[in-house]
């Protein structure tokens, strides 16, 4: 038998703050949280600004032993599995943890930890690197960690996809709900990308913007890196009913595709058949959906070809639709990025109120749908779908259902 | 285009690096070719960029790399930056 798959529990830490309440008021303030980034030097990169967390401190989190095991990524998956776990009032037993699953995104895994351990052995000429860097460094080091917190001894295990891994995590944990394979998912992504090295990589692609994240404006100049995590709960409509949770929307389908095409360039026709993938899983007709959360990185390239494939999907509702990119005010946080925009998409659902794209200066031709440019907007929405693709033409695409 | 002199060196060192990179014979990179007549994409064109910094110790902004899509404007603007940065020395 198939469930209906209902969120029971949201948490997030981003830059807005270290709570899904501090994310949602950002979003539906339509503030941008993009601002200088500390946690390197500054004037060494081409870009000066990012979507830190600010002033956080593991040890509100974690004893000063716990935190030494781990890099930044997965605390942050930690600290946001904390508070959609107690938000959904569950409380594990040793039956329940056998019964749940953890999925979460990851693109990088703890890439500081990496980065620091090579600056000992290459730029300090010491002979060794820690011996605690595998275990910091590895990319489910974060679904690992919630799994020790809360004894879940059922399916664990980290997506990596690129900036794709958080829908994909998400939609694998939404068909073991659906499904029946488990009771309880817990759901989402966590990434920390700002460190040295893996800035300097990023710098080299040339999609990094000098200034600010502006989705489908015209003077767009590229992404700005975030960094953060969210996570999900997941289960049965009818268990969170049955023990009156409040149901906080549901997760109404999902869908996957493969571009086959580019390792960088994204692919309308790919993006469009995962965008319908998505829909069909829902069972509804392009018309049902009202919001698309919309993968609108800011670089050039994404920004036209999710347009083209959004009008290729949509037809003429095309133009009816509200896309925003909540990328302009969070940053893209890659292996996080899905997860934070289904908390996006579930707030703009359960608030009827859009989060605009932030940052707005001017119309694209070639971005020519209602972006919701700079200002919330109210409306009452039933189905939203929100959008990933990745680096390696991997598509990925949450179908979302305001809360009954 | 225009038909102005550009130094022979010059000219072949951009090449050279474009050929290195794209892993195909010097003879074939010439100045009149666009990046689509090579089969320069866009992440190849970044690599490119990349190793034309190292090869001039230049800085390439991205701005001024997003508009070029021909040999000859690769050189150019290579031109413009060695002079930008001869004139800096001299400061």
């Amino acid at each position: 038998m198939t469930h209906r798959v209902a969120v029971t529990g949201i948490g997030a830490i981003s830059a807005f703050g270290e709570t899904y309440a501090d994310l949602w008021a950002g979003l539906a303030a339509g503030r941008s949280a993009i601002r200088p980034l500390t946690l390197v030097a500054p004037d060494v990169l081409r870009f000066p600004n990012a979507a830190e967390v600010p002033d956080y401190d593991p040890l509100r989190y974690f004893e000063e032993k716990e935190a030494q095991m781990l890099d930044r990524f997965a605390q942050f998956a930690a600290v946001a599995a904390r508070e959609a776990i107690h938000s959904s009032g569950i409380e594990f037993s040793p039956e329940l943890g056998e019964r749940t699953a953890i999925v979460l995104g990851c693109s990088g895994g703890g890439k500081s930890t990496e980065d620091d351990g090579f600056h000992h052995l290459y730029g300090l000429k010491e002979p060794r690197v820690s011996p605690l860097t595998i275990a910091r460094a590895m990319s489910n080091a974060g679904a690992s960690r919630v799994s020790f917190e809360y004894g879940i001894t059922g399916p664990v295990f980290t997506v990596s996809t690129a900036c794709s891994s958080a829908n994909h995590a998400i939609g694998q944990a939404f068909r073991m709900v659906r499904s029946g394979e488990v009771e309880v998912a817990i759901a989402g992504g966590s990434e920390a990308p700002l460190s040295m090295g893996f800035l300097k990589a990023w710098e080299a692609m040339r999609v990094v913007a000098p200034d600010t994240c502006r989705p489908f404006s015209l003077d767009r100049r590229g992404l700005i890196l975030g960094e953060g995590a969210a996570v999900l709960v997941l289960e049965p409509f009818e268990r969170a009913r049955a023990r009156g949770a409040k149901i906080l929307g549901e997760i109404a389908g999902f869908g996957m595709s493969s571009d086959a095409h580019h390792i960088t360039q994204p692919s309308a026709l790919g993006a469009a058949r995962a965008m319908r993938a998505g829909l069909m899983d829902a069972g509804l007709a392009p018309e049902a959906i009202g919001y698309v959360n919309a993968h609108g990185t800011g670089t050039p390239a994404n920004d036209a070809t999710e347009t083209e494939a959004i009008k290729n999907v949509f037809g003429a509702h095309a133009q009816k639709l509200l896309v925003s990119s909540t990328k302009s005010m969070h940053g893209h946080t890659l292996g996080a990025a899905g997860a934070l925009e289904a908390a996006a998409t579930l707030g703009a659902l359960q608030c009827g109120l859009i989060p605009p794209t932030a940052n707005f200066t001017g119309a694209d031709p070639a971005c020519d749908l209602d972006v919701v440019p700079n200002t919330p907007r109210a409306a009452k929405v039933e189905f939203a779908i929100s959008n990933s693709f990745a680096f390696g033409g991997l598509n990925a695409v949450l179908v979302f259902r305001k809360s009954a | 285009m225009s038909d102005k002199l550009m130094p022979e060196d010059l000219v072949s060192r951009v090449t050279g690096v474009i050929a290195r990179t794209q892993k195909i014979p010097p003879e074939t990179v010439t100045i009149d070719k666009s990046f689509e007549e090579l089969k320069i994409d866009s992440l190849d064109g970044i690599n490119i960029l990349f190793a034309l910094e190292g090869e001039f110790d230049v800085d390439i902004p991205d701005d001024a790399a997003r508009s070029i899509r021909t040999i000859r404007e690769m050189v150019e603007g290579i031109e413009k930056l060695l002079a930008a940065k001869a004139q800096a020395a001299q400061k």
